[in-house]
């Protein structure tokens, strides 16, 4: 079966954030998609430690551990970009004024529930950092994950299993095999990477999938 | 004359007792007021409340705290990390108590208590199990969880330049809690790579008003440290 790799699904990710946007990408797999946002257009990366018009690594040398990811990777900063205080930040994602948020997760039910922070296992020591506030704050939540896990369950759920992040907070997801919408209504597919059938993606997830309504 | 400045690191936090909740900035290990927390440690203190975004980074800062056994408990939103090895050994032992809270809602708690509120609603954390037992309230068809502010004794803070009425600019992503937890904290001691004189810092661009500053402290090698990375 073909599948995307994570460079792939990172520049399908890209391929749907227009110019002007303002984007928070998530800790980890979310990461690798600033890496495919064509540096042509104006898209506003923001971090929710404190700054908006966040640009690519600095060179080896040139770090400054003052300037800083969520991810506590040493950044740059785009001509144009700024600094704020933690409250302001997170103002921007509770109050709705981000555009789009694109973070990683163990399960999102067909029903758009996410689980992304914890795996509830006894001995596990929790930490949410900023995901409960990205996950309902941003217009629009995507995620972007493997659809299977390495031992070939779906983490396309019809329930969350996993402690939940955000309730009904996830519109769209970006997989290795296929896109997805969910909501209200339930999952919808969108597109499929060549040569998978909703048939073969329904027994994989084992949730029903209405395909996408023809353009 | 007015003059917050004091002479030395140890002198900014000798009025910390033991049991004291102190709010210390930094995301990770920028911001974070590395000094002031040494000073702590020298001053022998514990059975101390720390709210701070992590639990310690490494060797330095929280971390250094942590290992001495200083912390009763711990307010975070983002304890485990690949490098937190002091905190995951105290937390296993049950030697410390953690209150994890998401991380917007620590920002607003804490922004809450500096500017007098008596709680907040907040749609982040409903129906997760960050939210059991509080109450919620469904406001304009959205749900929402009280949560109440979180106040301290002290904030210990770092930031890059301050006046001797206390006046402070901050440095770059190293910004981060200090402008709120400087509101929220009785007092708020501040360490900084330098204090310049009054009128020099940008009335425009000043973040942190005076008024939320009660002593400030210049720690040498920051400045310099800070205009190396700049």
């Amino acid at each position: 079966m073909n599948r995307l790799n994570r460079d792939q699904m990172a520049a399908r990710v890209a391929r749907d954030i227009p110019e002007g946007a303002y984007v928070n990408l998530g800790i980890g797999l979310p990461t690798k998609v600033a890496n495919y946002l064509d540096t042509g257009r104006d898209i506003f990366l923001q971090s929710e430690n404190g700054l908006l018009g966040m640009g690519p690594a600095p060179a080896p040398g040139e770090e400054d551990w003052e300037l800083i990811n969520a991810g506590k990777q040493a950044v740059t900063l785009l001509s144009g970009g700024c600094f704020f205080h933690h409250a302001d930040s997170f103002a921007m994602m509770r109050g709705g004024h981000l555009d789009i948020c694109v973070l990683g997760a163990f399960q999102v039910s067909i029903h758009g529930d996410l689980a992304n922070w914890h795996t509830g296992e006894p001995g596990a020591i929790p930490a949410v950092g900023g995901a409960m506030d990205l996950a309902i704050g941003a217009k629009q939540t995507f995620v972007m994950m493997e659809l299977l896990t390495r031992q070939g369950k779906s983490k396309l759920v019809e329930a969350c299993t996993y402690p939940l992040t955000g309730l009904g907070c996830v519109s769209r997801i970006y997989t290795d095999l296929a896109v997805f919408d969910v909501g209200l209504k339930g999952a919808r597919v969108i597109e499929t990477v060549d040569g998978v059938s909703i048939d073969e993606l329904e027994r994989l997830t084992g949730v029903p999938l209405r395909a996408s309504a023809p353009a | 004359m007015i003059d917050k400045q004091v002479a030395n690191a140890e002198a900014a936090v000798a009025d910390i007792q033991d049991g004291a909740s102190v709010m210390i900035g930094g995301f990770g290990t920028a911001g974070m007021p590395d000094e002031l927390i040494d000073a702590l440690i020298t001053r022998g203190v514990g059975d101390l409340t720390i709210i701070n975004n992590n639990a310690g980074n490494g060797e330095t800062g929280v971390a250094a705290l942590i290992k001495a056994g200083r912390v009763r408990r711990i307010v975070c939103s983002f304890p485990r990390q690949s490098d937190s090895h002091h905190f995951d050994a105290a937390y296993r032992a049950g030697q410390l108590e953690l209150e994890l809270v998401p991380q917007g809602n620590l920002a607003a708690r804490i922004q809450a208590a500096g500017a007098g509120l008596g709680a907040i609603f907040t749609p982040t954390g409903y129906g997760t199990l960050l939210a059991q037992g509080k109450e919620t309230r469904e406001i304009d068809g959205r749900r929402h969880v009280l949560e109440y502010p979180i106040h301290a004794d002290f904030a210990l803070i770092k930031a890059h330049r301050a006046d001797r009425w206390g006046n402070l600019v901050y440095r770059k992503t190293a910004r981060n809690f200090g402008p709120i937890m400087a509101m929220a904290a009785r007092t708020t001691i501040a360490q900084v790579g330098e204090v310049v004189a009054l009128g020099d810092l940008d009335p425009e661009a000043v973040v942190t008003p005076g008024i939320f500053v009660q002593h400030v402290v210049a720690i040498a090698g920051v400045a310099t440290l800070a205009a190396a990375a700049a």
